[in-house]
């Protein structure tokens, strides 16, 4: 087996707020995160494909392919938007980095056919980012 | 299928500390022929980073695993201002007879955050440079290496 990797980045923006909290409630929990104009962050998204290296080509998958299921299913949906009001998947959900990952290996998983996807890291900035990956897999 | 899918939470954090690579184990030569130029008598020091890796249910009410004011403040206490601008050997009583390597740093960051109470702590990671970093995952360890050994007990 072996692990691809491949990085995107995409820049947007987001708030934390949850209507079911009072103000005060959501201010205490998510600081100044819950700015109501929102901020924004430089996401850097790495996609970790797991397979064997196809005899032909030596490929686990074309890059090229995967480069365009990112730009369709990532980039185009997620790059300059405010995640809150024009991410229909993160509708009545807080865009955190937790959220936002799951979101993302539910977008990829089945467009994926080439290889299996094995691990998403998705940074917030530099000192903060989350992973998604099975049950039980290594998160190597 | 999210059902399936585990969530980790990573964070990086920054301390800057001295120390010096040194076993009472060991002759004065045993020594520098083993740890080298890190055997310095005076020490020397590093920009140490440690990404910590917890995971857990994602709240649905607040779309985290942990909240990062929580997570920041116990690592702050139980790493940063432990470890932050000391010298390893004399100021952290873990390494005053374990040697100060960051396998050991790694393992004793470990043992300080794995009863974090909101969260698991599922691994840490070590980069004692940009170029060496150390992973410790709570694995069992030989006798030598127990965290609970004299010199090593919290």
């Amino acid at each position: 087996m072996v692990y691809l990797t491949r990085k995107i980045d995409f820049s947007a923006s987001h708030l934390y707020h949850n209507p079911a909290l009072s103000a005060e409630e959501n201010k205490r929990i998510f600081g100044k995160c819950n700015n109501p104009h929102g901020h924004g962050h430089n996401y850097t998204l790495e996609v970790t494909v797991v397979g064997e290296p196809d005899p032909v080509t030596g490929m686990v998958l074309d890059l090229k392919e995967l480069k365009r299921i990112l730009e369709q299913e990532i980039t185009q949906r997620m790059d300059h938007r405010f995640l809150n009001y024009e991410v229909a998947e993160l509708k009545d959900q807080i865009p955190t980095c937790e959220n936002i990952v799951r979101v993302i290996w539910n977008l990829l998983e089945p467009k994926i056919k080439q290889g299996r996807l094995h691990k998403l890291r998705l940074y917030e900035t530099p000192d903060l980012f989350a992973e998604c990956y099975r049950n039980g897999a290594k998160p190597a | 299928m999210s059902d399936n899918l585990k969530i980790a939470l990573g964070r990086r954090y920054n301390f800057v500390s001295s120390h010096r690579l040194h076993t009472a184990a060991l002759s004065e030569e045993e020594n520098y022929r083993v740890f080298g130029k890190c055997n310095n008598p005076f020490g020397h020091g590093h920009n140490y980073v440690a990404e910590i890796y917890v995971s857990g249910k994602v709240d649905p009410a607040t779309g985290m695993i942990v909240n990062l004011a929580d997570l920041d403040a116990f690592v702050e206490r139980e790493v940063v201002e432990v470890f932050d601008h000391k010298s390893l050997n004399q100021d952290v009583p873990a390494f005053r007879d374990a040697v100060p390597t960051t396998e050991n740093v790694c393992i004793e960051i470990f043992q300080r955050l794995k009863n974090f109470p909101l969260a698991k702590i599922e691994r840490v990671r070590i980069e004692e440079t940009g170029n060496n970093s150390f992973e410790y995952a709570g694995e069992a360890l030989p006798d030598h290496a127990r965290s609970d050994r004299q010199g090593m007990a919290q």
